[in-house]
């Protein structure tokens, strides 16, 4: 029984929430006020919490089971991170306040950047951008700043991408006005270097690397890589996806990166919200902080204050000073760990990645036979070819035993690709038992290839007509009856 | 603390599983020459115990937070209904990411479509997204789309704009190279207006669409959505284009974020535009459901073809919005208009007695917040008084270097607002 639209509920004069009367003296509206109401629902307190409930109900989440949504780092998010962010004295502060009054916040957010540096081998850091896409233009906003500043820019317009890169690196790159030049994997899932130094010259404002990659393979030969990009005269920018799988072991600093982004709700396990709020600070090498977003957090001695005046700087990239809420439960999350419990989290995030990928292994087809990092991608191609079972059928099929599918068919340089990254929070049971609900798939295809194209048949619906839908969009409650 | 599971026994069979005899061994493909070969340079971690009292000591020591707030500027203290708080502590909303899966995800994009849904009926638009960051890159976005729908270069910004708003455009221009200018003209794509600008005033939205539409331009208005159960709807006065900030729709200020941007539009921009949509849509027996749709728009598609970069969006944060508006209804909307109308021009009125303290611009009608002039600065000291103002206007407009903001909300009281003037007699006595 599906929930219908809270508009479907209202009932004209129906309230939940009233607000004290006047106390001050009446003030007559001013002139052109609203003609009609919006048509906003009209219910009972209770009403409304039936409804969200409900709807929370049709949610697969992390709190609810295994969510190894490759690329996503969906591991648990603690509640203390919540606390945290909601106590009154983040919660409640107001963004214009004078700085004399926010010293605890300025504190807080001067050691988390403190922190970032240290983790990511950079300079200085930003946390203004609010998700890991803003990141990359903020980033790219710099490199072409950087070039600007050198008298540059006018040549440098190719930006170098690998082909198993996420779609938001071109994205933003063409969206800068650069030219995007896909760069070639090579047999061992890496970068094809012999493609990356044919593709550099002077033309090259920077390379986007994601290392490990999206494949979960780390690149062997990522010195080799910075020297040709940096030789050529461009920058390297770290896209921190998959930082998960380094944290204490690798730098992007040490391995050459010049521009870093990290995905707070990834690696330091602040909640995804069903799709935001995230955040995305951005690390710098020295030569490229005075091109940083303003403003930046300064100390002096025990007094924290916001600095405006960078030389070079690319501008503000939003108002305010980034996602708070999420940099404090980020900050909450790495003094719980710490120095020990972060290297734990990236040395049991490869652990699990590894032991998954030995079971799996025996059921799909292994496009690299090598170690992976803390995420793998397995291929349904063998499947289909033997049973007509695509990854798509084998992700959905999943659904139906209560845990979530792997992202399908990305990277787009494997065929029917599954990519599966548990996370360090998942325990050995809840990766056995995901193994066996892929045997099981696996049994089912060749036994009865048909049933696993209707599933999934136990979630409150099934397959959705997504072309139809997008023919003819339907994309708000009009007033009238929406089905 | 740790939040890894795993026992001594579970390594030992794992490892042994994989092959390798130890954790680090793992790591061996990671060449030596950059290898990290110390421990981070950060401090051991702590108990949860230990935790929370390292943050309630710095949440505490943010003395702003707890003072009575007539601050404004693009952030509001508005009243949080208590069911609201208490459904978004849900795990299902908080631990889910983006319904790539829609036959697991229907609750969030059921929730999405009714967010969307509420803002086309706030903003008299057609079409809405499922929410951008926040206000600021809402407008950055809504200038991209208007010059890719218009097929022009430039962009007209109204001098009353959040001036914290026209330095993203700014940065987005320089970004992707088009000139913002101050008004409109020939090459003009968009000529973008708040419909109250950074000082409280009222803005004559319907002279800026014939201004816009006149030369051949879109109109994007820059809008707060708490108003608009009182003021006209954007898209009944000639806007294309309508984007804002929700903080106000029932999400904490939480020093700027996050809060989230909404954009809507007329339905014949809908394939320019940024971000997620869902919509309506059907499984194979004919049930009724949601999917993330239009997605030939979007990165993970098209790629370097993309109308924008946007990835995700502020799901959360619009569904504080879509539970907030769901418990007020139009009336509580209009009410929460209406009381912070009332409050603030009695504190207007209030604070013009106090001697030597003025209205910045006493003609100009002002909706629930006000630029007020006075002979020395104020925030400082009405802060060490227990009242937060602000922010100080010399920043941005050399002519009101001795002007600050007041913003008044439904959450203020007479009394309150009695003692915020009895501070400033205090201040300049």
């Amino acid at each position: 029984m599906s929930e219908p639209l809270i508009f479907d509920r209202s009932v004209p004069g129906r309230r939940a929430v009233t607000f004290p009367a006047s106390d001050v003296p009446a003030a007559p509206l001013p002139q052109g006020t609203r003609q009609s109401p919006p048509r906003l629902p009209e219910v009972s307190e209770l009403d409304a919490v039936r409804h969200f409930t409900r709807i929370s109900e049709s949610i697969y989440a992390i709190d609810k089971g295994f969510y190894p949504l490759g690329s996503c780092t969906m591991k648990y998010n603690p509640k203390l991170n919540d606390v945290a962010a909601n106590l009154p004295g983040f919660a409640g502060l107001h963004p214009f306040s004078p700085e004399g009054g926010a010293q605890g916040a300025l504190a807080m957010l001067w050691r988390l950047e403190r922190i970032l540096c240290e983790v990511a081998g950079m300079a200085r850091f930003t946390l203004e951008p609010a998700a890991g896409a803003h990141g990359e233009l903020t980033g790219m906003l710099i490199t072409r700043a950087y070039h600007r500043h050198r008298g540059d820019d006018a040549k440098r317009r190719k930006v170098l991408i690998p082909d198993s890169a996420h779609g938001t690196n071109p994205a933003t790159a063409a969206g800068l006005g650069y030219e995007v030049v896909e760069v070639a994997s090579d047999a061992r899932g890496g970068v094809d270097v012999a493609a990356l130094r044919a593709a550099c010259d002077d033309s090259v404002a920077a390379l986007m690397l994601t290392n490990p990659n999206t494949l979960g393979l780390f690149d062997e030969h990522i010195d080799e890589i910075a020297a040709i990009v940096h030789g050529a005269g461009g920058l390297l920018y770290y896209d921190g996806a998959n930082a998960n799988a380094i944290v204490g072991r690798v730098r992007p600093g040490d391995m050459g990166f010049d521009i870093v982004h990290f995905n707070l709700h990834k690696t330091f396990s602040t909640p995804h919200g069903m799709g935001g709020p995230g955040a995305g600070p951005v690390g710098v090498v020295e030569s490229l902080v005075p091109f940083l977003p303003v403003p930046l957090i300064e100390r002096d001695r025990d007094r924290y204050h916001w600095r405006w005046d960078l030389e070079h700087s690319i501008g503000r990239v939003r108002a305010g000073y980034g996602n708070f809420g999420v940099l404090v439960r980020a900050f909450t999350y790495i003094l719980a760990n710490g120095r020990d419990g972060l290297e734990d989290i990236s040395g049991h995030a490869v652990l699990n990645a590894n032991y998954l990928l030995a079971r799996l292994g025996e059921l799909f087809d292994v496009p690299f036979d090598r170690r992976c990092m803390h995420e793998f991608v397995v291929s349904a191609k063998t499947l289909k070819a033997r049973t007509g079972v695509r990854a798509l059928d084998v992700g959905k099929a999943i659904l139906d035993r209560g845990m979530h599918a792997p992202t399908v068919y990305f990277p787009l340089v494997v065929e029917e690709a599954m990519m599966v990254e548990p996370t360090e929070t998942e325990t050995l049971e809840v990766l056995d038992a995901y193994a066996e609900a892929m045997a099981a798939i696996v049994a089912q295809a060749e036994r009865d290839p048909e049933s696993l194209h209707a599933a999934p048949t136990t979630t409150p619906v099934g397959r959705m007509d997504e072309a139809t839908a997008a023919r003819k969009p339907v994309v708000r409650w009009t007033g009238e009856a929406a089905n | 603390m740790s939040y890894i599971p795993h026992t001594e026994a579970d390594r030992r069979a794992m490892l042994k599983r994989v092959g390798v005899a130890s954790i680090d061994e793992l790591f061996d493909e990671i060449p030596a020459a950059v290898r990290l070969k110390r421990p981070l340079a950060i401090d051991l971690g702590l108990t949860q115990m230990e935790v929370e009292a390292e943050l309630n000591r710095l949440s505490a020591a943010n003395a702003a937070a707890t003072a009575t707030c007539f601050a404004g500027g693009g952030a509001y203290d508005r009243y949080i209904p208590a069911a609201e708080r208490s459904l978004l502590q849900r795990g299902e909303f908080l631990t889910a990411y983006t319904p790539y899966q829609a036959e697991t995800s229907q609750g969030t994009l059921q929730f999405t479509f009714e967010f969307q849904s509420l803002m086309c009926e706030l903003t008299g638009m057609e079409v809405a997204n499922a929410s951008m960051y926040d206000g600021s890159t809402a407008a950055a976005e809504a200038a991209a789309m208007a010059r890719a729908a218009t097929g022009r270069h430039a962009v007209a910004v109204s001098a009353g704009l959040n001036p914290e708003y026209r330095q993203v455009i700014d940065t987005y221009a320089e970004g992707l190279e088009f000139p913002v200018r101050d008004s409109v003209d020939g090459e003009t794509a968009a000529l973008i207006v708040p419909q109250v600008d950074f000082l409280g005033r009222l803005v004559d939205v319907t002279a800026a669409a014939k201004q816009a539409h006149d030369a051949g331009a879109l109109l994007v208005v820059v809008t707060d959505p708490s108003l608009l159960g009182v003021l006209e709807a954007p898209g009944h006065l000639g806007a294309d284009i309508v984007v804002g900030d929700g903080q106000t729709l029932g999400l904490p200020m939480s020093y700027g974020g996050p809060s989230f941007g909404f954009f809507a539009s007329k339905m014949d921009l809908v394939r320019r535009m940024p971000g997620r949509i869902v919509g309506i849509a059907h499984d194979h027996d004919g049930r009724r459901g949601f999917v993330l749709t239009l997605q030939a728009r979007e990165q993970h598609i098209r790629r370097a073809k993309a109308t924008s970069n946007i990835c995700t969006n502020q799901a959360y944060c619009a569904l504080a919005a879509t539970i907030y508006l769901t418990l007020l209804g139009p009336q509580g909307l209009r009410e929460v208009g209406e009381l912070s109308y009332q409050k603030a021009h009695y504190a207007a009125e209030q604070l013009s007695r106090v001697p030597g303290v003025r209205l910045a611009h006493p003609d100009a009608p002002f909706f629930c917040e006000f630029a007020m002039r006075a002979p020395k600065p104020m925030v400082a000291p009405l802060l060490e008084r227990g009242y937060l103002v602000g922010p100080d206007l010399g920043r941005w407009f050399p002519d009101l270097k001795d002007a600050f903001l007041v913003a008044v909300t439904e959450k203020r009281t007479k009394a309150e607002i009695d003692g915020l003037v009895a501070a400033v007699r205090e201040v300049l006595a």
